[in-house]
């Protein structure tokens, strides 16, 4: 397997100075692994940290930048970042206000986060956490870790950015991130499975023919095999397994996001296969995004998330953010 | 020679067991782990036993207790994933049950092991049958406490802990995951071995290869008189 990398344990530093390299408007602390604002914290306004395993970009990192947020630390590969990381960052980005935690809900990220606040929290910084976990394709959450958290991960670290921009105080921030995750859903596909650096071969087997169902972001399986099918048929199943656990209505905030490795041109199939499940419920995507946010290293094949708007989360939506992975209105 | 010494030479002498058959053993590790996880447990461990070596190097701990935290906290702060805060933790709270003895009975052995397993548990909320470390540490606990209480000498007492954390490993194949990441999978993690037993069980088999008297080759013979002698 081919990978530009100059060796297997330096993948994520080597990226993260390409990434300080490369964006001025970052502060890069390579020995530490995290990511943050150069500007620093401002007085009086809320941190939001987020974090988790590399591999994902451009989450989280490429999300550091007004209007989103003030921190990443990214972890090894797949792997979650470590508690002195996350307290690094947090102290990095407290401004008085407190800080937000933005988890997605895998143990690793769980358990650490809970163990970096607790920390934090004794060193006498105010600190809250919103789990993410928006993956309709875990429907047994009494017996399992309950719902991964996935696509709506963008959404809520945009949207509560926004919201701490204004200055609003932690337990607003708070409020309008649980909100998002609240209206948010997500169902992923792949049509190939990812390759690790360190393992060096795709994490598992499919044949030409067969695609996995309800995968997650680690490039783990997914919860069923089936055969390989065109875009519109894969669409309406994503769409319907989203509408089943929360019926679509009204106007959405929709993203086709790509897992690595499938292009644009594909991505824009799906999402006007998508387009048109929603206005056969009397929906619309008020507002979209198409293109690869939340990916899996080379992983083909996407996923949807959907929000439901309302007045308060578009105005914030649309509000100005300027990182290296999105950006408008500034 | 009689039995092993459990001063904080036999406890320095375990991890650094640890970290050989981590490294020795990690490839295999990660293949549990793709097969039901995200193909990294094996790198993981290897990377956080591996900074353990210099902490160790670095700090030189004086009582079984201070090292085996010592162990934890480098864990928790090298490790990540769900492996990272567990096994840091079950290693913190042996230590910290061990307080400050320089040398260590079976009994605080045991009960060293059992603030481990209890850490763990509460952390992770898992239970025995939910496809994940507990299934290999929970037997392996309950054989070593049972080995101590009837006397057994620590060679027999850890061979039986190793061996109990062995079959717990064994056992995880026909269970479904519910708890981890494995537990997205549903029905289809069955019939695959769980990373986090499998590598408990290497703790615990290095547990049994440094209490076995280290004569040259061959296999040990057993205590003289069968008194526990640790």
């Amino acid at each position: 397997m081919k990978k530009l990398i100059n060796s297997v344990d330096s993948v994520v530093t080597d990226a993260l100075r390409g990434l300080a390299a490369a964006h001025p408007g970052l502060r890069v602390d390579v020995d530490n692994q995290i990511v943050v604002r150069a500007s620093g914290p401002r007085p009086g306004k809320v941190g939001l940290v987020s974090g988790g395993g590399s591999g994902h970009e451009p989450l989280h990192a490429g999300f550091v930048g007004y209007g989103m947020l003030d921190a990443a630390c990214p972890g090894e590969i797949f792997t979650s970042p470590v508690p002195d990381q996350m307290i690094a960052a947090t102290e990095a980005v407290n401004g008085g206000a407190g800080v937000l935690h933005i988890v997605k809900n895998y143990t690793g990220d769980v358990l650490n986060f809970e163990m970096a606040a607790e920390l934090s929290a004794e060193e006498g910084v105010e600190v809250a956490s919103v789990l993410v976990d928006d993956d309709v394709a875990v429907q047994d959450s009494l017996y399992t870790a309950g719902r991964r958290g996935t696509g709506a991960t963008l959404f809520v670290e945009k949207i509560a950015g926004a919201m701490a921009e204004t200055g609003a105080p932690l337990p607003e921030v708070v409020r309008v991130a649980g909100e998002v995750n609240a209206r948010s859903r997500s169902f992923g596909v792949a049509l190939s499975a990812c390759t690790t650096p360190a393992a060096g071969k795709p994490t598992f087997e499919l044949k030409d023919t067969e695609i996995e169902l309800g995968i997650g972001i680690h490039g783990e399986p997914g919860r069923t095999r089936s055969a390989m099918r065109g875009a519109r048929e894969l669409a309406r199943t994503v769409m319907e397994a989203i509408d089943e656990d929360m019926p679509i209505s009204g106007d959405t905030l929709v993203m086709v996001n790509g897992m690595g490795g499938t292009p644009l041109i594909e991505l824009y199939v799906v999402f006007a296969e998508v387009a048109d499940y929603l206005a056969s419920k009397g929906a619309t995507a008020a507002r979209s995004l198409v293109g690869n946010y939340v990916t899996s290293l080379d992983m083909q094949g996407f996923s949807v998330t959907v929000c439901l708007l309302n007045d308060e989360l578009t105005r914030l939506w649309d509000a100005p953010v300027e990182t290296p992975g999105l950006r408008w209105g500034r | 020679m009689g039995a092993a010494t459990l001063d904080t030479a036999f406890f320095a002498a375990w991890i650094e067991e640890i970290t050989r058959s981590v490294g020795a053993e990690k490839d295999r590790l990660t293949r549990l782990d793709a097969a039901i996880g995200d193909a990294d447990h094996g790198t993981n461990l290897d990377r956080g036993f591996t900074a353990i070596a210099q902490a160790l190097a670095d700090k030189e701990p004086d009582t079984p207790g201070a090292l085996l935290t010592l162990v934890g906290s480098t864990l928790i702060r090298k490790v990540g994933g769900a492996s990272g805060p567990l096994y840091g933790t079950a290693f913190r709270e042996a230590g910290k049950a061990l307080a400050d003895v320089s040398e260590v009975s079976a009994a605080e052995l045991v009960g060293a092991l059992e603030a481990a397993l209890a850490g763990v548990q509460k952390l992770g909320s898992a239970a025995e049958g939910d496809k994940t470390m507990v299934d290999a540490l929970a037997p392996a606990v309950r054989a070593l406490a049972q080995a101590v209480q009837e006397g057994k000498d620590p060679r027999e007492a850890a061979e039986a802990a190793a061996s109990a954390a062995l079959a717990g490993a064994e056992a995880t194949v026909p269970m479904q995951a519910r708890k981890g990441r494995a537990s997205y999978l549903g029905p289809r993690s069955v019939g695959h071995e769980d990373p986090g037993a499998a590598s408990t069980a290497l703790i615990l088999t290095a547990l049994r290869t440094v209490a076995a008297p280290r004569s040259a080759g061959g296999s040990p013979p057993a205590g003289p008189d069968g008194s526990p002698g640790w």
